[in-house]
């Protein structure tokens, strides 16, 4: 199956404000490594979940793919075009086919155009269609996201539904350009846990008609329970990528592990502490040397401060970033 | 013995601009022992977060509310602010969700939690200051940081020490209103760990506010299951996990993806819960319940379903069971 995104070697770096002390002083301009050398790469039809804690580079590396934010090295390539080299004009096709799904429906909709103008606005702003044509395709799209029949949510405001079918008029709104590749930044996490189940589903069923999905998420009940694959970030850096069942099955490197070893288990008899890390995230203006993770690492030994692991197959038969595995 | 605190038959209105009323808690009751960890759980719009606002008497002026809440014996809502007050802190205290709101942002954490153990005489100037430290120590926070702002500290910090300051009057009860949500997964792991070492080691009985099902089963010996304002079944955590007498109980956990269930089925509860600025007839479930049958046109009575259990749906009436509460 070949690729329809390739991401290689992707870097994202944003410069820190140093303010006006610290221009008179000239304190050295400092940077945020926000995204550090991730490739990935995601096939029609397929789910691709990127999981890690707040700033772990997960929502930077989704920006760049949107290109909302400027990749500093690499490339992203999208059905064969490398999109960090593309300029305005030739990127504005292209981008009818990358998609995005926000986090709160609650915020991504304008509260005063209704269901069936916020699904038409971007066919309006692509000059896609004749007016019957437009109001057509938005049914379509309804349906797609199971707001049946149309008819019932057409002349809705966003206030008038509940914050599943605000998802789902988002979702449906992304899907009338017919994008092939949807990137969902935590589509869920603002839902309600009854409907959270019902937009995943929509989303399984969106993929196995062929979208490529990209999605965004924190949580890994969720990611595991839906996505194909699985890349955990820490720090900028993809350190485990693999099938989804396998990476929590088998989890090769330490933080996958303890990550995995947090989640709360909904069965009150499966009660343990886990590997509970002290500290948080290290901020990614001054990244630890050799492993980043080997800071907050229960398994370092001398070698991990010394030299960064590459991802490499294991065991396990997916890949990891650890000298241990 | 009696309860530490009981909540008996609890009502919260709110006035609406258009002069009608929302019921928001429609006779809500439950019971703490000392040192007991009870969950309050449900959907955004049950009423757990207003009866835990009522239960100190925090509720804004547009609302109004009956019933008793007896703190060893004693009703705090029976004289207003007046019969609250001296308990509010000093016996009953709170963490908000989002730490960041309930932190003075222009004041030291260090400042703010002096300022805590003055106005309730607890402590005063170099004693206050000395308890200040011993507070944050013992809420992993070193002494030394007491004075950083609030902006200085990461969003676990910030939790830790609103945390901390809570437990400045050395309260027998703290409610936790979503305290691990905008957290991280590790952060998470972490504050959870610090709220069961706390009520293990000062023997305080917490009750944690949440939607989060994992959370309360990880933590709690006993759970609340609110829904439209009224509380549909109460029971020990395992009880309600492995023997929900409720349907909405068992699509709540249904619902919720688990680590340790990855090829289960995927449940949603379809419809959204009844709006409460009007009443209702009949169980308010029955929209949404998968097992709603003729008699669910009446609503159900709270009843007494043995070991401490009970639960308000006709599955379970037995006829000549008493009622309770």
């Amino acid at each position: 199956m070949s690729a329809l995104l390739e991401v290689e070697d992707l870097a994202v770096r944003y410069p820190v404000p140093r303010g006006i002390v610290g221009a008179v002083a000239r304190r050295p301009t400092q940077t945020v490594h926000a995204v550090d050398g991730v490739s990935f790469s995601l096939a029609p039809g397929e789910m691709v979940a990127l999981v890690g804690e707040s700033g772990c580079g997960k929502t930077s590396t989704a920006q760049a793919v949107m290109r909302l934010v400027d990749a500093d090295e690499g490339a992203i390539k999208f059905e064969g075009r490398d999109l960090t080299r593309l300029g305005v004009r030739a990127l504005r096709p292209l981008r009818r086919r990358i998609q995005m799904v926000y986090q709160d429906p609650y915020e991504s909709l304008d509260p005063r155009l209704r269901v069936r103008q916020a699904v038409e606005e971007p066919l309006a702003i692509h000059g896609l269609g004749s007016r019957s044509e437009r109001v057509e395709r938005v049914r379509q799209a309804l349906e797609r996201v199971e707001l049946t029949p149309p008819d019932l949510y057409l002349e809705r405001y966003p206030h008038e539904l509940s914050g599943g079918q605000r998802q789902r008029v988002a979702i449906a709104a992304a899907l009338v350009l017919e994008p092939s590749l949807l990137v969902a930044d935590e589509p869920v996490s603002m839902l309600d846990v009854s409907v959270r189940a019902g937009v995943l589903s929509l989303l399984d069923s969106l993929k196995r008609s062929g979208l490529a999905i990209l999605m965004i998420t924190h949580d890994l009940s969720t990611a595991a329970r839906f996505a194909d694959r699985i890349a955990v970030m820490y720090l900028g850096r993809i350190v485990e990528e693999g099938p989804a069942s396998q990476v929590v099955r088998s989890p090769q490197h330490p933080y996958t592990r303890a990550l995995l070893s947090v989640v709360p288990r909904r069965d009150p008899r499966e009660r343990h502490t886990g590997q509970v890390l002290r500290g948080e995230t290290p901020d990614a203006v001054r990244i630890p040397s050799g492993c980043r993770f080997h800071p907050r690492c229960p398994l370092a030994f001398d070698r991990c401060s010394l030299e960064e692991p590459v991802l490499h197959a294991t065991a396990a038969g997916h890949p990891a970033a650890c000298h241990l595995v | 013995m009696s309860a530490l605190l009981e909540v008996e038959n609890l009502h919260v209105w709110f006035d609406l601009p258009d002069g009608r009323e929302l019921h928001a808690v429609q006779g809500v009751g439950f019971a703490l022992d000392r040192g007991e960890r009870l969950g309050l759980v449900g959907e955004s719009g049950c009423g757990k977060t207003t009866t835990a606002l009522a239960v100190l008497g925090l509720l804004p002026p547009s609302a109004s509310a009956g019933g008793r809440v007896l703190l060893d014996g004693e009703d705090m809502l029976a004289g207003g602010e007046a019969t609250i007050r001296p308990h509010r802190w000093t016996d009953v205290a709170i963490v908000f969700q989002g730490a960041m709101n309930a932190l003075n942002p222009v004041k030291s954490v260090g400042a703010q939690i002096v300022e805590a153990l003055e106005l309730h005489d607890v402590e005063r100037g170099a004693a206050a200051r000395r308890r200040t430290g011993e507070l944050l120590e013992s809420v992993g926070i070193p002494a030394a940081r007491a004075s950083r702002f609030p902006h200085e500290l990461s969003g676990g910090m910030r939790q830790r020490a609103a945390i901390a300051m809570a437990l400045s009057c050395a309260p027998k009860v703290l409610i936790a209103d979503e305290p691990t949500t905008a957290l991280d997964v590790m952060v998470q792991a972490q504050i959870l760990e610090l709220l069961d070492a706390l009520s293990r080691e000062l023997g305080l009985a917490l009750v944690l506010v949440t939607h989060d099902l994992p959370v309360v089963a990880q933590l709690c010996d006993r759970c609340v299951v609110m829904y439209a304002g009224r509380v549909v079944e109460e029971g020990p955590v395992e009880a309600l996990y492995h023997d929900p007498q409720h349907p909405y109980t068992r699509l709540l956990f249904a619902a919720t993806p688990d680590l340790d269930d990855l090829d289960g089925p995927v449940v949603s509860i379809p419809g959204a819960p009844p709006r409460l600025d009007r009443p209702l007839e009949g169980c308010p479930f029955r929209q949404r319940c998968d097992r709603a049958f003729e008699k669910c046109v009446v609503e159900p009575p709270l009843v007494s379903v043995g070991d401490g259990r009970v639960a308000a749906c006709h599955l379970v009436t037995i006829p000549r069971e008493g009622s309770v509460r």
